[in-house]
């Protein structure tokens, strides 16, 4: 077991870490973008479309904002992407590598809290009335998802016998009960909330708040952002598949595995191109009330079960 | 030309992002510039998108004759606009205040107000009231020529 320290660096940068979800990452901001444009009955972008953009990015000129402060300003979406980046190492290595650790599921929430709180940060700092709106949406909107999230995270460990231990987890019976099914349908509606899409792309609301917390960013800050929301639409499909569907499996398992993320992705596309925008009043209050409620029974029954040695509820 | 440069000459002709700034048009260019993102056209084939910010903004779309209110913002617009950066002046009141050129608050033209932001600035013109959506596309690829 005696692995090396440069192993581990190849590990965290190259396989399952940083390169390799990056490309997965723009590969699937691709399929986001040409799935759209085809439910649109548009032709879409070429499959080199989300490189182009993130090249330009970075060879644009990066703009400080009068009123911002410069240090924040620029480091937020470092944090964010290092976030992203150890969250897809995580992942990656239970996933590929069949390696975890006790407690690295409570590791990956904290983890996959730091983007949010990158944009939070970021839009803060850049002095701009509108980003501050942003922020300040962005902030209630993880006020309203993060306790359903919390829930649906219980009720599978109750599920897999009380075990924090990632690997347990997906040897676990994932969604295959009355509560982890529940629980899997809540953490499909707080995954569109955490990646900031229709229905709840409140903070970024485009068409109102013209992209909210990033809207002072340019150049290479903003080719990070992009970079970060590309690793996330990796990230939080295969969150989804680890805890519930059973992980993407070994040898030619694999390639159901791969089935599985893209039927999660194009689901989350779909559910964003069919919706409209909620209000951030709605949005809260469809959060505490409708689906805490769902993800209480689901913890709930969980427990029940666990208490009763009923193994289908 | 540095390697960032003409990074980002090489890559804005791949993805244009554009930012529209409506100088007191009458707002039938505006209509005709969503004509170009719907699906009989499709813009984004090219990787042309709307962007809600000039920070964000690889070319910033001008339509209107520039009225008295709108010079400043223009100005500022531009300035916000993250260099290398293309202006392309829209309709006829985009390239020389067409009808409204004597209206008492047209203070005058894009490439003006641009010209004196920035002499060196990349300005394409694009006739027509309003231009045909044709046009606009032959207008981005003859703009992304330029740069
Ligand atoms: S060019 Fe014609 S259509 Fe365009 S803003 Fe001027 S008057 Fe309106």
């Amino acid at each position: 077991m005696a692995t090396d320290w440069y192993m581990y660096l190849l590990y965290f940068l190259i396989f399952p870490g940083f390169i390799f979800s990056l490309l997965v990452g723009l590969l699937a901001v691709w399929i986001d973008r040409k799935v759209t444009a085809r439910i649109q009955w548009r032709v879409g972008p070429p499959l080199l479309q989300p490189v182009y953009d993130l090249v330009k990015l970075i060879g644009k000129e990066v703009l400080l904002p009068v009123g911002a402060q410069p240090l924040v300003f620029l480091f937020a979406p470092l944090v964010g992407l290092a976030g992203a980046v150890l969250a897809a190492f995580l992942l990656g290595s239970v996933n590929f590598l069949q390696s975890s650790f006790v407690g690295d599921l409570i590791v990956l929430v904290y983890l996959l809290f730091l983007p949010s709180l990158a944009i939070i940060i970021g839009g803060s700092a850049s002095g701009n009335p509108i980003s501050a709106i942003g922020s300040s949406r962005e902030m209630k909107l993880i006020l309203a998802y993060e306790l359903p999230l919390a829930l649906a995270v219980i009720t599978v460990i109750i599920n897999a016998g009380f075990t924090l231990n990632l690997n347990n987890i997906v040897a676990g019976p994932g969604a295959a009960s009355v509560s982890g099914f529940l629980a899997l349908l809540v953490t499909l509606i707080c995954v569109q909330a955490k990646l900031a899409v229709v229905p709840f792309d409140i903070p970024e609301a485009e068409t109102e708040i013209m992209e909210g917390p990033l809207v002072e960013y340019s150049g290479l800050p903003l080719a990070i952002f992009k970079t970060m929301e590309a690793l996330l639409l990796y990230i939080l499909p295969l969150y989804v598949i680890t805890l519930f569907l059973g992980g993407l499996g070994e040898g030619w398992w694999m390639l159901l595995g791969v089935l599985k993320y893209v039927l999660l992705l194009v689901i989350i596309i779909l559910i964003k191109n069919t919706n409209p925008r909620l209000r951030i009043d709605q949005a809260v209050n469809f959060f505490w009330t409708k689906v805490t409620a769902l993800a209480l029974i689901a913890a709930g029954l969980a427990a029940l079960g666990e208490i009763y040695g009923v193994s289908w509820l | 030309m540095n390697w960032k440069e003409r990074l980002a000459r090489w890559g804005i002709k791949r993805s244009p992002w554009v930012y529209h700034v409506n100088t007191g048009a009458c707002n039938n260019c505006d209509i005709e510039i969503l004509d170009v993102l719907c699906p009989r056209f499709d813009a984004e084939r090219f990787g042309i998108k709307l962007v809600g910010t000039p920070r964000h903004a690889d070319v910033l779309l001008v339509s209107g004759p520039v009225t008295r209110h709108t010079e400043q913002p223009l100005r500022d617009a531009y300035e916000a606009t993250p260099k290398p950066c293309a202006v392309v002046a829209f309709g006829a009141c985009g390239c020389s205040s067409g009808i409204f050129k004597d209206g008492l608050n047209v203070n005058g033209t894009v490439d003006r107000v641009i010209r004196e932001e920035d002499p060196e600035a990349i300005i394409t013109y694009v006739p027509g009231c309003p231009p045909r959506p044709e046009a606009i596309i032959s207008a981005a690829v003859k703009t992304l020529e330029a740069l």
